[in-house]
């Protein structure tokens, strides 16, 4: 089953795991799978339509989804997947939850 | 015409002289050369340092900042000795103590769209070493339109991002985040925290695709982006390509010049954080002694991480981390007064705006948070 990589500014919201199994055929269906697992996820990653927020990306293995079939994508047994968050990086207080 | 190199400078080049890839073609390419960086903190410490050591002739430093106590555990540029002095002075004495061959330019100001064209135009390339978004989409901006690579590292707790941007060649920083987050979504070091070697790392990695770029060897991470984990110790690769729609470096773009960044990303690029939640819903920490000294029961409210009371803690006090805030809020009373604290004030503000969208009326923010607190009413706390 895939694997999916959690960056360390989502790990609040997946019980502290960096690596999680998934099922799906599909990345859409994998990302239910996450959701279903981690709710509080969705709202990271998602936006209300569904879609992808702009500051998230998705890679299957080195690609970004967007440049194969999006959520579409289809998956294999030994796919990973990693989300990738834009980070600004640096020492000052902007904004932030924990 | 090529410089040539003196005596002093081909033996303390001569590590780099003996490798056949740089030898004195490449130094001269490297003392001819000249790098902006944005910024002299954790990334820009051993970007500076390194490109200083390494001979690149000519370095701009952008900081209007001072050294601050806090800085110490990872700007590794700046020492106590130079607390409370301008970051750029405090870097170029140390680059110019490295090796005084080299010509560092300070820019002692903020990094804004009205000044970044005069400050980089006269660099070959551009090192993004900044702490906001608003600064990263205008250095990504900024190099699109002047046709400039723009090596990239940013950084979190145990993350680590570095890739090189160069639209004429491959995609840009816009192309893979065409938007920041939201305020409040993605938080900053000085609130999230970041391991002191991290910005070491990616910093370090900075200056040598830096110094690849400039010597035209290897190959840089132009369309490749490096994920690093300290944790896992593990260096993940993805490919990036060219966004068709970009807005700024597609073939019909919609931003053809420098845009109001702090507007775009909705928070501040340049002010430090007031620790406030605006007008009518602070009360200084002055006001709150006065205030419990008159016998006021008050809810005080902490909606910091647990591992932060081991550091600091007001008695009585209600914790509730903000992440959690929202889903239990029914375990507060909103017919009490309340004071909400966090750490400088920041956290605290978000969840007053939380908690006044609820419904609640009868609340405050600890204006500055914990620390005002230590360093107004009770010194014997310590301020983080």
């Amino acid at each position: 089953m895939p694997n999916l990589r959690i960056p360390t500014p989502l790990r609040n919201y997946t019980a502290g795991q960096s690596e999680i199994t998934l099922c799906g055929s599909t990345v859409s269906e994998a990302m239910d799978d996450l959701v279903e697992q981690y709710p509080e996820m969705k709202q990271h990653i998602f936006n209300d339509e569904g879609a992808l927020r702009p500051f998230i990306n998705l890679f299957l293995n080195e690609d970004n989804i967007n440049d194969l079939e999006g959520l579409e994508t289809r998956l294999g047994e030994n796919d990973r997947l990693m989300i990738l968050p834009s980070i600004a990086g640096g020492s000052r207080p902007i904004h932030m939850d924990p | 015409m090529s410089p040539d190199l003196s005596h002093s400078e081909i033996l303390r080049y001569s590590r780099h002289l003996l490798i056949p890839e740089v030898g004195l073609e490449g130094q001269r390419k490297l003392k001819t050369a000249s790098v902006l960086v944005i910024g002299s903190g954790g990334l820009g410490s051993p970007v500076l340092m390194y490109l200083a050591a390494a001979g690149v002739g000519r370095i701009g430093i952008v900081d209007y900042d001072v050294v601050d106590f806090s800085n110490l555990q990872r700007q590794v540029i700046h020492g106590t000795s130079s607390l409370g002095v301008k970051k750029v002075e405090s870097a170029r004495d140390r680059m110019l103590d490295i090796n005084p061959e080299i010509q560092a330019d300070i820019y002692n100001q903020p990094f804004t769209s009205e000044n970044a064209f005069e400050i980089a135009s006269d660099y070959d390339l551009v090192i993004d070493g900044t702490d906001n978004f608003p600064t990263r989409y205008l250095t990504n901006d900024l190099c699109v339109l002047l046709g400039k690579p723009n090596v990239y590292g940013s950084i979190f707790r145990f993350d680590g991002q570095l890739s090189v941007f160069d639209a004429r060649s491959g995609p840009c920083y816009r192309c893979l985040f065409p938007e920041p987050p939201p305020p409040g979504l993605v938080p900053s070091c000085a609130e999230g925290g970041v391991l002191g070697v991290l910005p070491g790392i990616i910093g370090s990695l900075q200056a040598a695709e830096a110094l690849k770029i400039i010597l035209g060897i290897g190959t840089p991470m132009i369309g490749r982006l490096l994920v690093f984990n300290a944790l896992d110790m593990s260096f993940d690769f993805v490919n990036l390509r060219k966004n068709p729609n970009c807005k700024v470096c597609s073939p019909e773009p919609e931003i053809t010049q420098l845009i109001d960044y702090e507007e775009f990303c909705g928070v501040p690029a340049h002010d430090h954080e007031t620790g406030s939640a605006g007008e009518g819903w602070d009360i200084s920490a002055r006001q709150l002694s006065d205030s419990m000294q008159g016998g006021n029961h008050l809810t005080l409210l902490d909606v910091r991480e647990p591992h932060e009371l081991e550091i600091s803690s007001l008695e009585g006090a209600t914790l509730i981390p903000l992440g959690q805030l929202a889903a239990r809020l029914s375990e507060l009373d909103s017919a009490n007064e309340m004071v909400v604290f966090c750490k400088s004030g920041t956290r605290s503000a978000r969840a007053l705006e939380l908690m006044v969208s609820a419904g609640f009326r009868k609340v405050k923010n600890l204006k500055g948070g914990i620390n005002a607190w230590a360093q107004e009413i009770d010194p014997s706390l310590p301020i983080y």
